[in-house]
């Protein structure tokens, strides 16, 4: 089984650092460092008040230890808050983005420059604390649709922010999403205004670089009556031997007869063999399907981190809204991940379809824990629930923590569960049909992820068979 | 009839799986174009001969030796035999979840092709490849879509082992018990598939316990594998005097010499 192993434990391809002159705020967190964010941010009055609220908040709250992961004490005062690559403060165009950071971009497959971006793709570059480019906005705007970093959008568009921030994910929702509130930086603000079909796929790459910092992006969606938008998120760090923190809010907004197709890729450095180092991966992420007829419908592939702690969900609002969670997880080394979803059925004839592929390889540990509620109002709801573990190995661990709370004797819930090793019989037998052992775990780890992988828009999908260490042909088409 | 070249030649193999001894000194002489079939009892090691000579990691072989085309075929990765034309249809075929029967067996023919020098084939050149193939032995393209044996019924999976034989064009099929669990249709149906791959550039190594399947694939040599050797190897009566008879006659030979 070592092949099998060392297969699966590819080491990081992204783990270089960017030689960057970075202004980075001293470590510690108190009033006066939030002050400074919004300042260098240029926020109005009313912005600072919500994350000075939220900070007084998260100084009461108590960091959770209920998931299944275990890691040391965080020192919240050893963290710095800000950290933002020098450049010309007002950028004239995207030519005018330092060499470096275009060509870090470059490097991880996201080119910003004009000649080279991706075709059909929309980009947003965050790097550190702030979003340093974001490509085709003017031709977004044509069709209405505004797509720019969070900070502009504060700015720019403060009626929008005001009017939905904190709607989905308030700021005293948890620890994690109350801390972000107080001091999120950047992260992208989508607005699809009524019946417009996105016209490209919209996507943000988030990438840490300065050391001893955290990232603490914030992202809200909002599509409008009968709109259409697909967001694609992507990210990774350097290897180091410490901890990062990385703790993001996602709020989504899907009004009458909108959808919302929400994908990730994460790859954030997953520490060493030993579990030195690594990123903690501590994000809360929702949608909420306000209107009639919406659509949320999240997937994501998550690789890296050394801990996950994610439970991206859809509170179904409206009647006949549609919420579903596609889910690829994989832990190896000395990862843990805990990861789930939140299915909220509040309308009528509401739906939710979850898919969970959990990896376990090394001595990762992989844990999904899902909630499905289904309230007294919501007649008619459905639930289909599907959760399949994999084990690679004899050190690793899965487990499953299924919650469902029905109120409504209508509801129809399904739930199904499966959990298989991948086994010397079957590597052999693709081995005897003249596949490497590399290949035969590839095509195995593969399919068992067909069903996740197929709802991802093309881009992404040949980005997560190839980070599993896949060939391309086997899950598209 | 002019004898082929050797193309398998195993001698004293012993070979034994979670520390028993199942293989005590096999010898077995297989040359071109023929068919042999390897009868026994349950536990004899029939299947064990099987696994060790595809090279089931299971397996280890703890004395003796096995010469592919002249080369030693134990010291060879399971891949590279396959690659190099050894065939197993397997008894217990597994389910490999989310990939088309059409995907893998194009995989596994592009591996093979590759070895070979040969382009790969795309997915197009393909299709036209495999509708050849299941014209030469008369079955249809139902199963190709169908991820790879899952929710196969036991004939379905036995059939899609033959189909995996035609499509590779091995130099040697083993063929483990291939008709076990299969009624007299899908039996006739499987070996009359067997009976078109027949070839002078192809031998064949039937196991099985029955003699029922040689009622439809006639084979040039029968051997008898008890407890770990071959007691007794004769031509196709071979096997109706086993069927007549059953396995003991020959277990107490084998005691007595």
């Amino acid at each position: 089984m070592t092949g099998i192993e060392a297969h699966v434990q590819q080491p990081y391809k992204y783990g270089f650092v960017t030689d960057i002159e970075s202004e980075v705020v001293p470590a510690g967190l108190n009033e006066d460092v939030i002050r400074l964010i919004s300042a260098k941010k240029g926020e109005p009055d009313w912005m600072l008040d919500w994350r000075l609220k939220a900070y007084r908040n998260w100084l009461k709250m108590s960091e959770p230890h209920w998931p299944n992961v275990k890691y040391g004490p965080i020192d919240y005062q050893a963290i710095s808050y800000y950290a933002a690559p020098k450049q010309k403060p007002k950028l004239e165009s995207l030519d005018q983005v330092d060499p470096k950071l275009v060509a870090t971009f470059e490097k991880l497959g996201i080119p910003i420059e004009e000649q080279k971006r991706l075709s059909g793709v929309a980009v947003d570059a965050v790097f550190d604390s702030v979003s340093v480019a974001t490509t085709f906005q003017a031709e977004l705007a044509k069709y209405g649709v505004i797509f720019m970093p969070i900070s502009q959008a504060i700015r720019e568009h403060a009626d929008l922010v005001q009017q939905y921030l904190g709607t989905v994910v308030p700021a005293n929702d948890n620890f994690f999403a109350a801390l972000n509130s107080a001091v999120f930086t950047d992260g992208s603000f989508v607005y699809v205004p009524k019946g417009v079909r996105c016209p490209l796929e919209l996507s943000t790459y988030f990438r840490i670089n300065a050391s001893s910092t955290g990232q603490f992006e914030r992202t809200l969606i909002i599509a409008e009556e009968g709109s259409y938008v697909s967001y694609l998120e992507g990210c990774s760090a350097p290897m180091r031997d410490e901890h990062q923190l990385h703790a993001a809010v996602v709020e989504l907004v899907a009004l009458d007869r909108a959808t919302i197709k929400y994908s990730t890729i994460q790859n954030w450095y997953p520490g060493d063999e030993e579990g030195r180092g690594g990123i903690y991966n501590f994000v809360t992420k929702r949608g909420k399907c306000a209107g009639v007829n919406s659509k949320i419908s999240w997937t994501q592939v998550e690789t890296g981190s050394a801990i996950t702690w994610k439970y991206p969900g859809c509170i179904l609002q409206g009647d006949n809204s549609i919420g579903e969670f596609y889910s690829v997880a994989v832990t190896s080394h000395k990862q843990q991940a805990d990861t789930g979803t939140k299915m909220i059925h509040l309308g009528k004839n509401t739906r939710s379809t979850i898919v969970s592929k959990g990896i376990s390889a090394g001595r990762g540990q992989n844990t999904y824990r899902g909630l499905v509620k289904i309230m007294k109002g919501a007649e008619g709801a459905r639930n289909y629930s599907q959760c399949d573990s994999m084990l690679i190995g004899d050190k690793c661990g899965a487990h499953t923590f299924p919650y469902i709370d029905v109120r409504n004797s209508t509801a129809i819930m399904e739930h199904e569960a499966s959990t298989s090793k991948i086994g010397e019989d079957q590597i052999f037998y693709l081995r005897q049909r003249g596949l490497s052992s590399e290949d035969a775990v590839s095509m195995i780890v593969n399919g068992f992820c067909k069903e996740v992988f197929k709802e991802l828009p093309m881009e992404f999908a040949v980005e997560a068979t190839r980070l599993l260490g896949i060939s391309l042909e086997g899950s598209v088409g | 009839m002019a004898k082929g070249k050797v193309l398998l030649e195993v001698k004293g193999l012993r070979a034994a799986v979670a520390g028993n001894e199942i293989l005590k000194g096999v010898d077995l002489t297989i040359r071109d174009g023929e068919v042999h079939a390897i009868m026994g009892p349950n536990g004899s090691g029939k299947s064990t001969l099987a696994q060790v000579l595809a090279g089931h990691p299971a397996y280890t072989v703890l004395a003796g030796g096995a010469t592919y085309e002249g080369k030693d075929l134990l010291d060879m990765k399971p891949e590279d035999r396959a690659r190099a034309g050894v065939f197993l249809a397997f008894q217990y075929p597994v389910e490999i979840r989310g990939i088309t029967n059409s995907y893998f067996l194009r995989s596994a023919l592009n591996s093979l092709r590759r070895e070979r020098g040969e382009p790969e084939l795309d997915p197009i050149d393909f299709l036209q490849f495999l509708e050849q193939k299941l014209k030469s032995i008369g079955w249809d393209d139902s199963m190709m879509n169908r991820p790879v044996n899952e929710g196969f019924s036991g004939g379905e999976k036995k059939r899609n082992e033959i189909l995996q034989l035609a499509v590779l064009e091995p130099r040697l099929a083993i063929l483990d018990e291939t008709d076990s669990g299969l009624d007299i249709d899908a039996l006739k149906t499987v070996a009359e598939a067997v009976n078109q791959l027949r070839d002078p550039k192809r031998s064949f190594l039937i196991v099985t316990h029955y003699q029922r399947l040689l009622n439809y694939i006639t084979p040039d040599v029968v051997h008898v594998l008890a407890d770990g050797r071959i007691v007794k190897s004769g031509g196709p009566e071979l096997a109706h005097e086993l069927e007549a008879k059953g396995y003991d006659w020959l277990r107490d030979a084998a005691m007595v010499s």
